[in-house]
């Protein structure tokens, strides 16, 4: 298997990296760029854990290969803090304690921060009951359109309360 | 409170204190650990036989595959201690090899491994392997194997297997009311967030593995048995556990291949199971089929309560899940039966998953209280009430705590019981049928022995260390609180250090025991700093001993769960739209982190009563379901309003905190209040759990349109 070279941007952070075109973006992410905050669960995309954003949009890091990344903007849980704070939706999540072990919980959160641009959008869900108007963000929305991120632990209750606190803008 | 002087701060709802390296992905899990010179990946080859012997392991085409380092068989594995001893005190520390003889003992059972540069290249190389096997027939069905199953003894927590008072078959026969129920419940599997992983890393003689693991001395126990080196030559650090639920009590053969192979190639080697590999090579936790038997006098009191039980263990194992457990607590009743029957089958090994024993025993027990009050057209709460007991009713010891009553009786007033309509099938929302259901929680409360040191650093900082785990339950934060308490310090100058063997013994996290234990030693310890810190003592160490919960006393936590369900007139798909749970769990030590304990059981609860599932291939003794699309646990839709209430409750004659379990209290009964509840929006009475929505159909087709 020859190695390709490409160049993978991160966080902002242009990689240049020579890779084995077998290689995950998941696992470029925690072998080769040692950002290992992006979470391996079942490497099959059933679980979230390695959710990530890619061009704003976020996906299951484990389904795609690294090599079919070049020029993409990826964002990881390492890259939603801005100046040594914590991006709004990490606060929330352990001010809610959306979270347990934590292993699910970097998933969760570049999820709901994509969540959140998706409805800004006006994306409709399984949930919406009216496509043709812009949807309303319902608990029931919340927990529809988080329903890709497995959490073991069961924070759901609490994930979903972080998550509307940010989208009303400030604490609960 | 003096001017100056923060809050007590055990009890207060405070961030967890680990949240922020969670929520940042800077908490290191046990494949993260960036070693020197960089780690090897190792990849496990499994078997596609449940029973049998490895013929022959041709490795020609890996060993020359890219990249590969090691590729290890039964044919040049190192010597090591047989599995076992199948009866060693603590379980969990038994010696687990790995490719020691060429014996297949369930599906997907280790018979290769591979160790190459990369993750990529060791996988390629482990789908070159090529394994030969001779298969024997095996015993895959629990229900066949009924008639046979043994008589264990005991079960896993060391009780009798079989408990008797009064006289069970005639008071029975003579009840004025009776049910009798044959209910099953499914394999079901802990599925932890994280894979079970490790990196091993030798220096000279000394093995270090970063695992994810609920305990820590007894994988360091059980992997110096294993390799037959003295114990101190094992460090076992587990610093963050991405979930366990009971499957990471036991190690596994992560750890040992993965010592094997930094032995032999000399670098450090690290592993994760894939998902697939997890449903064979970890435990699960077992089938069972429960006969209940309930009788009663015309005034709703229990006369006759009998709970039989079978459940399935690895043939080689000896693993009998508790499931009567809770039944020999929670009512009063004269004349007493329960009996657990083991089979032990070629399925891999069951152990321990979230309240083992009362998660299903309360499946069962609770939905068939249920039925009784149907029978006697009472109230399930009054009935429960009406069976409530201040004495442990099959050991003859006063409870030191007990609040099931105050908690049916508020949580009935919080979820508007009153409204609840007993005829089934009564209350309609468009094409949703509508049902309210009630379940008693019980979950017995043990102390372990645990030891912890706590230290003043020169800048006046408390640093706290213990051989204790937190997997994801709050054990940084609540060892926080009660440190900074009782050192009268603030929290954010205390230190918790957790999940190194280097740090004093404790029994780690399991069985609602590792709050209160470790907590006791922390407590100890800085008991003793603060009374030497005159004498210029700057660190000390506390234990506890099970010998600390007053045994002239019966210890459980209780509560009562409340349900409503929405049963889909056409389709039988079931939505919980609320629940509320009222425990009693003695003092709570962080009431943020506990709500959070109490949701993660009832979520569990709602996932056990409707979709949690494995099934066995019978043709290959295989569990069916390998991933997380086909074995169903609860997602954020999943599930719909949680309420979660706790009573100020204090317990003179518990732990030395006051504190009691609440790992595992919130599953306890929580599926039941929703089967119960189905009942009520249907009349569908479900006993093969889950209650998928094949189940209601026939029901279903019986009510008007």
């Amino acid at each position: 298997m020859h190695n390709e070279n490409v160049a993978l941007t991160v966080n902002g952070r242009r990689h240049a990296l020579d890779l084995d075109p077998r290689v995950t973006l998941l696992d470029a992410l925690r072998e080769n760029l040692g950002m290992t905050g992006t979470k391996k669960g079942c490497d099959q995309g059933q679980c979230g854990a390695c959710t990530v954003i890619v061009n704003g949009q976020r996906i299951n890091s484990c389904l795609t290969l690294a090599v079919m990344h070049a020029g993409d903007e990826i964002t990881t849980i390492e890259g939603l803090e801005e100046d040594g704070n914590l991006h709004p939706m990490q606060a929330a999540f352990v001010r809610h304690d959306g979270l347990q072990c934590g292993y699910c919980t970097p998933g969760q959160i570049c999820s709901a921060v994509a969540l959140l641009a998706e409805h800004k959008a006006g994306w409709p869900s399984y949930a919406t009951a009216d496509v043709a108007t812009a949807p309303v963000l319902t608990d029931g929305e919340i927990a529809e359109r988080m329903s890709g991120n497995v959490c073991r632990c069961s924070a759901y209750s609490n994930i979903v309360s972080a998550i509307r606190d940010v989208a009303e803008g400030g604490r609960i | 409170m003096a001017e100056g002087k923060l809050a007590d701060p055990i009890g207060l709802p405070l961030d967890r204190v680990d949240g922020q390296l969670k929520v940042t992905g800077r908490a290191t899990y046990a494949f993260e650990y960036a070693t020197q010179g960089g780690a090897a990946y190792g990849v496990i080859v499994p078997s596609a036989i449940a029973k049998g012997r490895v013929v022959a392991v041709d490795v020609q085409e890996a060993q020359h595959a890219p990249g590969v380092l090691l590729v290890l068989t039964k044919d040049n594995a190192p010597p090591q201690t047989p599995w076992g001893p199948v009866d060693l005190p603590d379980r969990f520390a038994r010696a687990e090899p790995a490719l020691d003889s060429d014996e297949v003992r369930y599906f997907g059972f280790p018979v290769a491994f591979v160790v190459a540069e990369t993750f990529e290249e060791a996988n390629a190389a482990a789908a070159l392997v090529s394994v030969r096997c001779d298969s024997l027939p095996g015993q895959y069905d629990l229900h066949s194997a009924g008639p046979t199953a043994e008589d264990p003894g005991h079960i896993s927590d060391g009780a009798p297997a079989n408990s008797s008072v009064g006289d069970f078959e005639a008071a029975f026969a003579t009840a004025p009311v009776k049910i009798e129920a044959l209910y099953t419940t499914p394999y079901q599997n802990q599925a932890p967030m994280e894979p079970h992983a490790t990196m091993a890393v030798w220096e000279g003689q000394m093995l270090t593995v970063h695992t994810s693991a609920q305990l820590t001395t007894s994988p360091q126990e059980g992997l110096a048995r294993t390799f037959n080196i003295p114990k101190e030559n094992v460090r076992v650090v587990t610093r963050y556990i991405g979930g366990g639920f009971g499957s990471k009590l036991p190690f596994y053969v992560d750890a040992t291949l993965a010592a094997i192979g930094a032995r032999i190639v000399g670098r450090p080697v690290k592993l994760a199971m894939t998902r697939p590999q997890l449903f064979h090579m970890t435990t699960h936790r077992t089938a069972s089929e429960q006969r209940l038997r309930l009788g009663a006098d015309r005034d709703g009191r229990l006369t006759a309560y009998g709970q039989d039980a079978l459940v399935q263990c690895a043939r080689f194992d000896n693993y009998t899940e508790p499931v009567c457990g809770a039944a020999r607590m929670l009512y009063a009743a004269p004349n007493r039966l329960t009996r657990h029957r083991l089979a032990k089958l070629d399925l891999p090994r069951s152990d321990s998953m979230r309240a083992p024993g009362d998660a299903i025993g309360l499946l069962a027990l609770e939905c068939a209280m249920d039925e009784l009050a149907d029978a006697l057209g009472f109230d399930p709460v009054d009935l429960r009430l009406r069976n409530d007991t201040e004495i442990d009713p099959e050991r003859d010891r006063p409870f030191a705590s007990r609040h099931l009553a105050e908690a049916l009786r508020l949580g009935a007033a919080r979820f508007g019981w009153d409204k609840r309509i007993a005829k089934p099938a009564s209350v309609r929302d468009g094409r949703w049928l509508i049902g309210l259901g009630v379940a008693s929680a019980v979950r017995a409360d043990v102390l372990r022995s645990a030891t912890a040191r706590a230290r003043l650093e020169r800048d006046g900082r408390l640093t706290v260390e213990l051989a204790m785990t937190d997997i994801g339950t709050g054990t940084y934060t609540i060892l926080t609180q009660v440190a900074a308490e009782a050192m009268e310090l603030p929290v954010d100058r205390v230190t918790v250090r957790l999940g190194d063997t280097r740090f004093p013994p404790t029994a780690g996290s399991g069985g609602s025991f590792g709050a209160a234990t470790s907590s006791s030693a922390v407590l100890a310890a800085c008991r003793k700093l603060n009374a030497g810190l005159a004498l210029g003592l700057t660190e000390a160490e506390g234990s506890v001993t099970p010998a600390d919960l007053d045994d002239t006393y019966a210890h459980a936590g209780f509560g009562a769960h409340f349900a409503e369900a929405a049963v889909h007139r056409d389709t039988g798909e079931v939505r919980v739209r609320r629940m509320l749970g009222v425990f009693a769990a003695g003092r709570i030590l962080n009431a943020k982190t506990a709500r959070s304990q109490m949701i993660g059981g009832m979520t569990w609860g709602i996932g056990s009563a409707l979709i949690e599932e494995n099934h066995v291939d019978p043709r290959y003794g295989s569990f069916v379901n390998q991933d997380l699309a086909s074995y169903h646990v609860a997602v954020n839709a999943d599930v719909g309003s949680l309420d979660v209430m706790f009573l100020d409750e204090a317990d003179p004659h518990g732990s030395p905190l006051g504190s009691k379990g609440i790992g595992e209290l919130g599953i306890c009964g929580a599926g039941a209040a929703v089967i119960n509840a189905i009942h009520n929006a249907t009349g569908a009475r479900i006993r093969d759990m889950p209650a998928t929505p094949d189940k209601l159909l026939a029901t279903l087709e019986t009510l008007d349109a």
